[in-house]
């Protein structure tokens, strides 16, 4: 006796979640049984291993018929064929969009194409992340990509209204469709202690701030693209560190309000000059394409590597570039105080996520 | 009378891309009805066009609005080749004919290609507007309404129940004309989904013509099937009860019901005798002494299934004379001799208006209060028949075995096909009702028709349950002989109906009576059968539960003739088996009675599959059932006797078991009380099988009472041993699981809003070689034990829920395949709200709501007063219940009741129910009856067998739910499958399926938001919550 048909449909569609995690983590239908079986749920409802095969079976033909539709989130909203609750529906698409944070790590930064599809194999070997979900993460990531790429509004927004997310998600694909744009190198070495959150967050702070949004909000591409004119103006603030009389000043006026408060103020004075050139020299550099994909590198580098092997603690980091920042206003030889503003304002921000062991 | 029909075609969505090049579709839309056709502009380059059109208006006869359905084509244009078609619509327009259904069709409705499935939707808006006044209007057959359900509808009372109504129509299979053979398969697909549509609307309109020459104004039951007789056509036959019903929230209808009927009724029982020994009536006492002599045929629980094995060779004689008994008898003289004296009462008249006077039918299975008065037992008939055959010339279709046989003349049928068919049927009824009568019933009800067909051999099976009606409901002249039926409305209420309908001293067969266990005035049987649902008022111990019995029989395979005696032979011997099955299980549950009892017989090409499912139940006035006792043949051998009363000690075991499990704690009686009614020489009952060829069941009577008798398996061979076996093995659901074939289930009355109707098939493949009977049984049995198993296992986070209406269909597309569909609605209930008693009062007023007027105007003050602490359904909890369980379709519907910006799409609930819990229907839509036909030549690339059904089931789900959205309803009531014909060849990549749906569309509104209306006004009369109800729509 063999079964060669068996199935199940209901008029609100049957959604186990557990099931949905397993297809979605891109078990075959006999690995999910086994790792059903190996929970307990056979003992729980004294069903038997046949019982649990064909619902499994089931459940990810239902999937398998789903996934057309959540590729383009609103289908499945206006679709007839699957009867689903609304909360089910946001539950379908929410975890179908959401990805593993070992996989999103390997890929952000990345151009989104075939050639990375490719090494797809490798990082599933690296991370113990099937290849299926490897696959479903990347096509996710290139799809919100494609759509919202050229599009006029809020990133988030958009992909808020073509996809269906939740801000949190949305806010992390926006992350993730701004760093794939600008191909901010995330995979050196140096920066493997930094969380895909780290990223997501300085992401948020540039897409506020740096990107042509920032100024105008009637642009294409305006969430996605940094503001080229601003990267440009940033060369001005190279005098900051070029001219010797503006440098000292602006170390002693941060001296002086910093006096007592840093528990290692020796080592930021003895520092200082560094730390501001390295800071300065970032901005300066950020008209080249390369330059811009090593932010990150660079920040490490000239600012997050330095204070940690003298061991500030975070708050005297906070402190000092708070200090840092405000007191470029009080010299008077400077004149690009907001372009400073628009620079530090973000860029103070991210060093302080970026800033942890 | 002339109507216009006014059809706009708005917009297109989700269209599938037609021309490759530019990703886009230049889609157009063409509107036909009956022979005129409209066509919209062509939207250029998009997936979603707006078209927007004029209203393309049809003046058509009312014939043809009834008959023909709707039928727009989205096409995309092709500028230098033909027109692609993307998928069509067929709207069925009956519903905007009748005065108090929809008035509009409008909205999405899926594109459906029977190659491709759904392909995006269609926005459409449909109108009708009928030239005359509507009184004039409803004298025609458009006015008559159609319903699916079998009880009165909730939101109508009915005035009078008419009687049975019959037709069906024939025509050649379009599958199998010779043009077949050069057309395309979606062309052919298209072509037979038309043509049944057409069929069903005629069908339709004949039968409302019948109910308006009854003076009926409804068909209540109405149910609708097709047969598939392959090359010797298509046949669409219906059945249904005609009434006359008055709606209740119309004001004019609400006075006069006040005072009349319901009081008449009520008084009737005063002025009667109330001496309950004289209910035998006159006319039928002579015709009984007749069926006394065919008593040894009947079963032992009244289920006279007496196999009628006619073969009927040559069907173009007609009427019935070509019948050829195979094994004569007394009986099957009888039989024929009744069968033609009806023929010859008719006259050889064609008027088909008398028939229904020859049959008091009903296909009711749940009835106003005091209508039921007694019930008899299941009467049911079988007859073999053969299809014509054509001698022609097969050819090889496309589809390998399921299609070789194409008609090279289809012309050659003859006109009087349908009478063939007719008669048929009328002797299969002539048969029922003689059974009813042999029961002391003047009719039958739960009445329903089936077939079964493979090959050229067909069988037919009606069956029904005897009972003595309330002739106040009925129009006079259905039930003469009746009349002076005592009635025992002065007896109290939930045992009037188990008490025999025959007269005791002639019984049609021999049975164990005692005096009922709850009035103690009238006799009952021991066990009682029947194919309807459990009267409301029945006095019910514990909880039922779903009792199937499962059989197959190996068959030679065999040609014509040879193939139909074959069958007749082996019919006889699965009913006793049938039956057998279901007496052990029943007593093995504990309890005394079967409701919705249905025995589906399937014809294979090398066996016969038998399915009994009913729900088993405790009834209060039955007599406790005795335990099984097994009596081994060789007492000798000691480790054989040892092996016995192992066995004995395990069913008894089981028994305890499920009578804790079932909740069956009968109060004791004392024995003096019972008494033993009837002084015959007490014997042992013995279930011998040796004797089956008397070709039925023959069962003698235990006539000890009280708990000392036992019903006997002797276990003489393997078999018996492999039956006890089976037994055994039948599995109770998982704690908190309760299934039932029957409507509600007894003893839960606590249901909350959350439904869940689905519908699973599985089909496996049985291994050819050495298939014995008993490997076969296995077979089968694990498959629906399996497939029950896994529906537990699905719906476990519903518990504590309980499968309403399960109803399982088998049948046999190939050799060695098996298949079963099952149709259920899962429904939670709630654990924590034992006060059942204040349930069932709830419950009955609310069911009586719809019939019976003194009790509505207490309807509103009950609710209230139960409102407050204890109500079933407490808005509040009902909200936590939704949230808890996160697969609830109230969940859905609470979220998409406000305007959500998200979603679009109306939550459409579906259930098998005739009610849906925790709300009122407060409008029927019209009936919905849909045939689809899906086929496809790349069967592994849709995901094999199974994934082809998923999604056609699913589709086909879809599409009854746009159909009802766009009639404005939000649910179907009374749904049924009553078809899924698959057939699959995998090796040429090709599967084809065929389903047919109906049900009941409805608007219905949530009971936590009629309480608002009640409780504003606490005095007032039904009125008040019957509009507030509609006003919320």
């Amino acid at each position: 006796m063999t079964s060669e048909l068996d199935i199940f449909v209901g008029n609100t569609t049957l959604i186990d979640e557990d099931v949905y995690r397993l297809w979605l983590d891109g078990y075959s239908v006999s690995d999910a049984v086994a790792l059903r079986v190996r929970s307990g749920i056979l003992e729980q409802t004294g069903a038997t291993a046949a019982v649990l095969q064909s619902d499994t079976m089931d459940h990810y033909r239902t999937f398998h018929m789903l996934e057309r539709l959540l590729h383009a989130p609103p289908k499945l909203l206006h679709q007839l064929i699957f009867q689903i609750p609304p909360s089910r529906q946001a539950l379908l698409i929410e975890r179908y969009y959401a990805f593993d944070e070992a996989f999103v790590r390997e890929v952000l930064g990345k151009k989104l194409s075939k050639g990375t599809k490719k090494d797809l194999d490798d990082i599933s070997t690296k991370t113990g992340i099937t290849l299926k979900s490897c696959r479903r993460q990347f096509d996710n990531f290139k799809r919100v990509f494609k759509v919202v790429e050229e599009m006029r509004g809020s990133l988030v927004d958009n992909i808020q209204q073509h996809f269906l997310l939740s801000d949190r998600l949305a806010r992390d694909y926006a992350a993730i469709v701004f760093f794939a744009n600008n191909r901010f190198e995330t995979g050196k070495k140096k920066l493997q202690y930094l969380s895909f959150g780290d990223f997501a967050f300085c992401a948020e702070l540039m897409i506020q701030n740096w990107t042509l949004g920032a100024v105008d909000s009637q642009v294409d591409d305006m969430d996605v693209d940094l503001d080229k004119e601003f990267l440009q103006d940033l060369k001005e603030l190279k005098m900051l560190v070029a001219d010797k009389d503006l440098l000292d000043l602006h170390k002693s006026l941060v001296c002086t309000a910093l006096r007592g408060k840093l528990g290692v103020f020796s080592e930021m004075e003895a520092n200082f000059k560094n730390l501001s050139r390295g800071l300065v020299n970032v901005a300066a550099k950020l008209t080249h394409n390369k330059d811009v994909r090593d932010l990150f590198v660079d920040l490490v580098e000239k600012f997050v590597e330095p204070c940690r092997s003298d061991h500030w603690p975070l708050n005297d980091v906070r402190l000092f570039l708070n200090q840092y920042s405000a007191s470029v206003h009080s010299l008077d030889g400077f004149r690009h105080q907001a372009l400073w503003d628009r620079y530090m304002g973000t860029l103070r921000g991210c060093l302080l996520r970026l800033y942890h062991d | 009378m002339p109507g216009k029909l006014k059809v706009k075609i708005v917009a297109g969505r989700h269209l599938p891309v037609m021309d490759r090049a530019s990703d886009l579709t230049d889609a157009f839309v063409e509107v036909k009805f009956g022979n005129t056709t409209f066509k919209t502009d062509v939207y250029l380059k998009s997936l979603n066009p707006q078209w927007n059109s004029e209203w393309f208006k049809f003046e058509v006869d009312d014939e043809d609005l009834q008959d023909e359905p709707l039928q727009i084509t989205v096409l995309d244009h092709d500028t230098y080749s033909a027109n692609d078609a993307i998928g069509k619509v067929y709207i069925d327009i009956d519903p905007l004919l009748y005065s108090e259904a929809a008035t509009v069709i409008s909205g999405w409705f899926p594109i459906y290609d029977t190659i491709h499935g759904i392909r995006g939707e269609i926005n459409v808006v449909v109108k009708v507007d009928l030239f005359n006044d509507l009184n004039r209007f409803r004298q025609s057959s458009c006015g008559v309404k159609f319903f699916c359900t079998t009880s009165i509808p909730k939101c109508y009372r009915a005035v009078i129940i008419h009687g049975f109504v019959e037709e069906l129509v024939v025509n050649e299979d379009p599958e199998y004309q010779w043009i077949d053979r050069i057309r395309t398969p979606r062309a052919s697909n298209e072509a037979r989904q038309r043509l049944i549509s057409l069929m069903s609307g005629e069908l339709q309109r004949k039968i409302g013509l019948k109910v308006l020459e009854m003076r009926g104004n409804a068909v209540v039951g109405y149910l609708q099937c097709f047969d598939l007789e392959g090359e010797s056509g298509l046949v669409v036959r219906a059945i249904g009860t005609a009434c006359t019903l008055d709606k209740l929230s119309s004001p004019a209808a609400f006075l006069p019901a006040c005072n009349s009927p319901s009081k008449e009724m009520k008084e009737i029982p005063f002025n009667e005798d109330p001496n309950p020994n004289t209910h035998s009536s006159g006319p039928s006492t002579p015709l009984k002494n007749q069926t006394y002599s065919f008593s040894p045929s009947k079963s032992y629980s009244r289920q006279s299934s007496s196999s009628d094995t006619d073969l009927s060779l040559t069907p173009k004689t007609g009427m019935g004379s070509g019948s050829a008994g195979k094994e004569g008898g007394p009986f099957k003289a009888l039989l024929r001799q009744q069968t033609q004296s009806a023929l010859e009462q008719r006259g050889g008249s064609p008027h088909r208006f008398c028939r229904r006077r020859e049959f008091p039918f009903f296909t009711l299975t749940a009835f106003p209060p005091g209508f039921l008065v007694h019930v008899g037992g299941v009467v049911s008939a079988r007859s073999v028949k053969l299809l014509d055959r054509i001698h022609n010339p097969a050819f090889v279709g496309i589809m390998g075995n399921t299609r070789s046989y194409k008609l090279l003349d289809w012309n050659s049928f003859n006109s009087d096909e349908p009478e063939t068919r007719d008669a048929w049927w009328a002797e299969i009824r002539q048969e029922i009702k003689s059974h009813a009568k042999a029961l002391g019933c003047h009719a039958v009800v739960g009445y329903s028709e089936s077939t079964s067909i493979c090959e050229e051999v067909c069988i037919l099976s009606a069956s029904g349950t005897a009972a003595v009606l309330n002739p106040r409901f009925l129009q006079d002249g259905t039930v003469e002989g009746c009349l002076e039926q005592r009635l025992e409305e002065n007896l109290p209420a939930g045992c009037g109906f188990c008490h025999i309908p025959y007269d005791e001293l002639n019984m049609p067969f021999p049975a164990h009576l005692t005096y009922c266990y709850n009035c103690r005035k009238q006799k009952v049987p021991d066990v009682l059968f029947t194919t309807i649902d459990l009267p409301i008022d029945a006095t019910v111990i514990g909880k039922g539960c779903l009792i199937q019995a499962r059989l197959c029989r190996l068959k030679k395979k065999a040609q014509a003739e040879a193939n139909a005696t074959a069958i007749s032979n082996l019919l006889p011997f699965m009913e006793y088996e049938v039956h057998t099955q279901l007496m052990n299980k029943l007593k093995l549950k504990g309890m005394n009675a079967l409701f919705g009892l249905r025995i589906q017989i399937t014809v294979g090409e090398n066996m016969l599959m038998g399915l009994a499912s009913a729900t088993g139940v405790y009834l209060a006035a039955l007599p406790t059932p005795g335990g099984i006792q097994i009596a081994g043949k060789t007492p000798n051998d000691g480790s054989y006797e040892q092996h016995i009363s192992h066995m004995q000690k395990k069913i008894n075991d089981t028994i305890a078991k499920n009578k804790e499990l079932y909740e069956i704690n009968p109060p004791e009686v004392s024995e003096e009380i019972i008494g033993s009614p009837i002084p015959e020489p007490r014997q042992r009952s013995r279930l011998l099988r040796s004797q089956s060829e008397s070709s039925d069941e023959v069962t003698e009577l235990d006539l000890s009472h009280g708990k000392k008798d036992a019903f006997v398996l002797e276990i003489d061979d393997t078999d018996a041993m492999e039956d006890v076996h089976s037994l055994l093995t039948d599995v109770p659901p998982p704690s908190g699981f309760y299934s039932c074939n029957t409507e509600i289930m007894p003893g839960i009355n606590n249901w909350t809003s959350e439904i869940q109707m689905f519908t699973s098939v599985r089909v496996i493949r049985l291994s050819s070689l050495n298939l014995t009977n008993q490997a076969l049984n296995k077979n089968f049995n694990d498959l629906c034990e399996n497939l029950l198993k896994s529906l537990y296992f699905k719906l476990r986070s519903m518990i504590p829920c309980c499968l309403c209406h399960v109803n399982f269909t088998v049948s046999l597309p190939e050799d060695e395949l098996i298949q079963v569909t099952v149709t259920a609605v899962a429904i939670t209930f709630d654990k924590n709200q034992a006060l059942q008693t204040t349930k069932t009062h709830v419950e009955k007023s609310l069911q009586r709501a719809s019939t019976d007027n003194e009790e509505l105007l207490q309807f509103p003050l009950e609710l209230c007063s139960d409102s407050l602490p204890s109500h079933p359904f407490p808005p509040a909890k009902a909200v936590t219940v939704e949230k808890a369980s996160p697969m609830g379709e109230g969940n859905f519907r609470n979220r998409s009741a406000p305007p959500c910006a998200n979603s679009t799409v109306g939550v459409v609930k579906m259930t098998p129910l005739s009610f849906i819990p925790g709300a009122k229907i407060t409008k029927y839509l019209g009936i919905i009856n849909m045939f689809f036909i899906r086929e496809t030549t790349s069967l592994r690339e849709e995901g094999g067998v199974s994934g082809f059904l998923h999604a056609f089931i699913a589709e086909v789900f879809a599409m009854v739910r746009a159909h009802v959205a766009a009639l404005g309803g939000n649910a179907v009531v009374s749904y049924i499958m009553k078809q899924c014909v698959f057939m699959e060849n995998p090796n040429k990549n090709q599967a084809q399926c065929l389903i047919n749906v109906s049900g009941d569309a409805v608007v219905f509104v949530r009971e936590s938001e009629l309480e608002v209306v009640s409780t504003q006004q606490p005095t007032a009369n039904c009125q008040p919550s019957c509009t507030g109800g509609e006003v919320t729509t």
